[in-house]
C-alpha cells in the first residue's frame, strides 16, 4: 500500500523534505560567515527608530549556532534511518505498523500459556478458580465496563444490562454466555411490536403498558390494563409469550420480573411500545479469542452468582 | 500635512488596549470554572457543560484576549517605528469593530453548541468569513502603514507582526473550507486523515503565528523600549526570522503521532519541530541578552520583570515542545495533563506575561500619565501570575506523567495494571492545585483591570505627534 498515487509526489516529498533541512544548515552557515561591513564607527547597526530603538550586531552565540547545525544533521541522518522520504522505508525499516505488530506479538506469546491453561479447563471449574477470576476481572475492567459498568451493574434505565442479578435476556447457561460474548446480540423490539393497528395508536399502547405493569405487580389502571391485555394477546404474545415471560431465544425480556432494561415508569414503557428499542452486544471472538472469552464468561456467571466462595 | 496627519492614531490601540484587559479576565474566568468543574462535575450545569465552556475559554483567551493585544500593540509599534500615522483610520476602527463583532458571536454560538469541530477554529462558517473580512482589513492597515513609512528600514518588530498577519491570514482560509449546509452548520472541506492534517497544520502554526510570531514582534519592541537598551543581535533577529517561520510550517504533524497518518508524514513533523528550537531561542536570546548591561533594572522595573519571565517561559516551552514531538517522548505525554501544562506554560507564561508588561508600559502612554496609577501594584500582579504558572505547570506535569505511566503499565497477563478511573482519582488532587493556580492568575488579572480603570480616571486621551525619523532632522 502507498501513500503516493504516482512517482511525482513521492520524489516531490524526497527533494522538498532533503532541500529544506540542508537548506537550514546552508542559511545558518551563509549568515555566521558574513561579517559586518568594517569601517563601522558604531557598534550599532546604525539605524535608529521612533527615537531610541537600536541594534546592536553581535555575531551569532556558538552554542546557539551548533545546537542548530546539531538539529540539522540529526535530521538528516534520521531521515536515512526511518521512514520520512516518501516511499523509502528507511534502513531501519520501521514502521509504526511493524511495531504494533512485534509488540502484540511478543505479549501474545508470553501471555498465551497463561490463558490456554484455562481453555483446557470446564467453565464451571475456571469460574471456581481464585487466580483465573483476578485474570477475568482485569479483561472485565479494560473491557466491559465502558457498557457494564466496573462493578457489573449496568447502566440503570438505559438499555445496559446488570450482569450481577439472575436475569438473562439470552440465556445464562455457560454455553450460552460464551455465545453471547463471542458473536454479540442484536436485541430489537420494533415499534408497537411491527403493528401500529392492533396496538391502537399511542392510546393502546397506554393501555398495554398499564397491561404490562400488572404482570410485575406495578402499581396499574386496572380498567385500561384489562383493555391492554386483549391487544397483548393480539401482538406482544409473539416475543414475550402468552404468560409475557419472554423469550431467551429472541432476547425477548421476561415482562413478570422486576428488572427493567428501560425503566418501568409507564411513560417509558409506552415509549417502548411506541418507539421500538434496539441495542447491540458487540462481537468480541475476533478481537479477544476463544481464551479470553473463556475467562471472561466464567467471570460473568460469577458476578451472577456473587462469586461461590469456597 | 493635515493637522490629523502630524499625530499617531491611539485611539485604536486605546480602544484594543483596554478590551484586552477585559477580555482576558474573561477567558481566564472561564478557565477557572472549567478547571473547577474538572475538581467538582456538579457544577457542569445544563449546557453550560466543560463540553462547551473549553472552546470558549480558548477562544476567549487566544483571539480575544491575546487577539486584541497583538492588533492593539501592533498599531502602536507600526505607527511609531514607521514614523508615521496609521494607513487608514476608518479601516483601523473597522478593524477594532469587527473584531469585537466576531469575539460576541464565538461568546454567543459556542455555549449553544455551535461548532466545525476543529481545535482552535470551532466557529460555524458566516463567523469564519467575517473573520477572514475583518483580517484582510487589518492586513491592509498594517502593511498600508509599513509602505508609507518615513524610514527606509523595516524595523524587526514589524518582520514577525508582519508574517503574523500573512500566516495567519493563509490558515484561517485553508482550514476552515467548508461546505455549508444551513446558516449554523457546515462540513469541512477535507476528510479523513486530509482533515485532520490540515487541521493540525492550522493548529500547531496558530501557535507558531498567532501565539509566537506576534508575540515575538510584540518583545522586540517593548523589550528595548523598558530595558533602554539596543537589540542585542541584528544578525540573530535575521537568522531566527527566517529560520523560525520557514520551520514552524513543517511542524504540524507531531499532534498527529501514532495516528492514521503516515510514518513518513509523522518524521518529517517531527525533525522540523527539533530544527525549530534554536530558531525559536534565538527570540529568547535576543530578548534576554538586550538586558545585557542593564540587569539591575530587572530588580525594580517590575514591567521589565514580567517582560524578561515571559521569555524564560517561551524558551521553557520552546525546549518542551520539540522534546514532546519525538515519538517515543510523546507516546508517553500525548493525551495526558502534561499536554495542558505545555500549553499553559506557553499560554501563560509567555504570551499573558508579554501581553501583560506590554500592556502596562502601553497604558500610562495612551492615556497621558507619567506612569501606571500604582506601580507596586504591579509588582504584586507580578508575583501573584508568577506563583499561578508555576502551580499550574508543575501540577500538570505531575499528572500528565502518572497519566502516561499508569495508561501502559500492563499485567503479567497482557491485561491494563489500571483502569481509566483510576488514572482519574490520582490526578484529582493535582486538579485542585492547578484550580489553585488559574485563580491567581485570574486574581492578577483583577489587580490589572483596577490598575488600569485607576490610571485612565482623569487621564486625557491625546495623540502623541509623529515623530521625524532619526537622522533626519533639518
Amino acid at each position: 500500500m502507498s501513500d503516493f498515487v504516482n512517482e511525482f509526489w513521492n520524489w516531490y516529498v524526497i527533494l522538498i523534505v532533503l532541500v529544506s533541512i540542508i537548506a537550514c544548515g546552508v542559511f545558518l552557515w551563509t549568515q555566521s560567515i558574513s561579517h559586518p561591513s568594517g569601517g563601522q564607527t558604531t557598534d550599532t547597526t546604525g539605524h535608529v527608530w521612533d527615537e531610541t530603538l537600536q541594534e546592536y550586531n553581535n555575531p551569532l552565540p556558538r552554542w546557539w549556532m551548533w545546537l542548530f547545525y546539531g538539529t540539522v544533521v540529526f535530521s538528516l541522518v534520521y531521515v536515512v534511518l526511518y521512514p520520512a522520504l516518501g516511499r523509502f522505508p528507511g534502513a531501519f525499516n520501521w514502521s509504526t505498523a511493524g511495531e504494533h505488530q512485534k509488540e502484540v506479538e511478543k505479549v501474545d506469546a508470553q501471555v498465551k500459556p497463561l490463558f490456554d491453561k484455562y481453555l483446557k479447563m470446564d467453565l464451571k471449574a475456571v469460574a471456581a478458580d481464585k487466580e483465573a477470576m483476578e485474570m477475568g476481572g482485569r479483561l472485565f475492567q479494560t473491557y466491559c465496563v465502558q457498557c457494564h459498568g466496573t462493578t457489573g451493574q449496568g447502566i440503570q434505565d438505559k438499555g445496559f444490562p446488570n450482569l450481577t442479578d439472575k436475569d438473562w435476556q439470552w440465556g445464562g447457561e455457560p454455553a450460552q454466555v460464551v455465545e453471547t460474548i463471542s458473536n454479540g446480540r442484536t436485541g430489537m423490539m420494533p415499534p408497537y411490536g411491527g403493528n401500529p393497528d392492533a396496538v391502537g395508536g399511542e392510546a393502546g399502547a397506554r393501555e398495554v403498558a398499564n397491561y404490562v405493569r400488572s404482570l410485575s405487580g406495578l402499581s396499574h389502571n386496572s380498567e385500561l390494563a384489562t383493555k391492554g391485555k386483549t391487544r397483548f394477546d393480539a401482538v406482544c404474545f409473539a416475543c414475550h409469550g402468552q404468560d409475557g415471560k419472554g423469550m431467551q431465544a429472541l432476547g425477548a425480556p421476561n415482562l413478570t420480573d422486576k428488572v427493567w432494561l428501560y425503566g418501568r415508569t409507564e411513560d417509558k414503557i409506552v415509549e417502548a411500545i411506541t418507539k421500538g428499542r434496539s441495542n447491540q452486544m458487540p462481537a468480541w471472538m475476533e478481537f479477544l479469542g476463544e481464551a479470553k472469552i473463556h475467562l471472561l464468561s466464567a467471570y460473568v456467571l460469577n458476578l451472577s452468582t456473587g462469586g461461590e466462595k469456597k | 500635512m493635515s493637522e490629523i496627519q502630524s499625530a499617531y492614531n491611539y485611539k485604536v490601540v486605546r480602544q484594543f488596549t483596554v478590551m484586552s484587559v477585559i477580555w482576558g479576565i474573561v477567558g481566564m474566568l472561564v478557565g477557572v470554572i472549567i478547571a473547577a468543574q474538572l475538581v467538582w462535575p456538579e457544577l457542569n450545569l445544563g449546557f453550560l457543560h466543560f463540553g462547551r465552556l473549553r472552546p470558549l475559554h480558548t477562544n476567549a483567551v487566544i483571539f480575544a484576549f491575546g487577539g486584541c493585544a497583538l492588533m492593539g500593540s501592533s498599531f502602536y509599534v507600526v505607527q511609531r517605528t514607521c514614523h508615521t500615522r496609521i494607513f487608514s483610520d476608518a479601516l483601523a476602527s473597522f478593524v477594532f469593530w469587527g473584531w469585537q463583532v466576531v469575539i460576541l458571536l464565538a461568546a454567543i454560538t459556542l455555549p449553544l453548541g455551535f461548532t466545525q469541530g476543529k481545535e482552535y477554529a470551532e466557529l460555524e462558517w458566516p463567523i469564519d468569513i467575517l473573520i477572514a473580512v475583518v483580517w484582510v482589513a487589518y492586513a491592509i492597515v498594517f502593511f498600508g502603514t509599513i509602505f508609507k513609512r518615513k524610514v527606509t528600514h523595516i524595523y524587526v518588530a514589524n518582520w514577525f507582526y508582519g508574517s503574523f498577519i500573512l500566516a495567519v491570514a493563509l490558515l484561517h482560509i485553508v482550514n476552515s473550507a467548508a461546505i455549508p449546509v444551513s446558516l449554523t452548520k457546515s462540513y469541512s472541506a477535507y476528510a479523513g486523515v486530509q482533515d485532520a492534517m490540515v487541521q493540525w497544520w492550522y493548529g500547531h502554526n496558530a501557535v507558531g503565528f498567532f501565539l509566537t510570531a506576534g508575540f515575538l514582534g510584540m518583545m522586540y519592541y517593548f523589550v528595548p523600549k523598558q530595558a533602554e537598551r539596543p537589540v542585542y543581535s541584528y544578525r540573530l533577529s535575521v537568522v531566527h526570522f527566517w529560520a523560525l517561520i520557514f520551520t514552524y510550517m513543517w511542524a504540524g504533524p507531531h499532534h498527529l503521532h501514532y495516528t492514521a497518518l503516515p510514518d513518513w508524514t509523522q518524521s518529517v513533523g517531527m525533525i522540523f519541530s527539533l530544527i525549530l528550537l534554536a530558531p525559536s531561542w534565538g527570540g529568547m536570546i535576543n530578548g534576554i541578552m538586550t538586558l545585557s548591561g542593564a540587569w539591575h533594572k530587572l530588580r525594580d522595573d517590575p514591567i521589565l520583570k514580567f517582560l524578561i519571565t515571559s521569555l524564560s517561559f517561551y524558551g521553557m516551552s520552546t525546549f518542551e515542545g520539540p522534546m514532546m514531538s519525538i515519538k517515543t517522548v510523546n507516546a508517553l505525554s500525548h493525551y495526558t495533563d502534561w499536554t495542558v501544562g505545555h500549553v499553559h506554560s506557553g499560554a501563560l507564561g509567555w504570551v499573558a506575561m508579554v501581553s501583560i508588561g506590554t500592556i502596562y508600559y502601553l497604558l500610562p502612554r495612551l492615556f497621558g500619565k507619567p506612569e501606571m496609577h500604582s506601580v507596586k501594584l504591579i509588582t504584586v500582579h507580578f508575583w501573584v501570575a508568577t506563583i499561578g504558572v508555576v502551580l499550574y505547570i508543575a501540577s500538570m506535569w505531575i499528572a500528565g506523567v502518572m497519566q502516561g505511566l499508569m495508561w501502559r503499565t500492563v499485567n503479567a497477563d497482557g491485561t491494563l495494571a489500571y483502569s481509566f478511573v483510576e488514572s482519574v482519582k490520582v490526578s484529582y488532587p493535582f486538579w485542585g492545585i492547578r484550580l489553585l493556580g488559574g485563580v491567581l492568575f485570574l486574581s492578577g488579572m483583577l489587580i490589572m483591570a483596577y490598575n488600569m480603570f485607576k490610571t485612565m480616571a482623569g487621564g486625557s486621551t491625546v495623540d502623541a505627534p509623529v515623530l521625524v525619523p532619526a537622522g533626519q532632522h533639518a
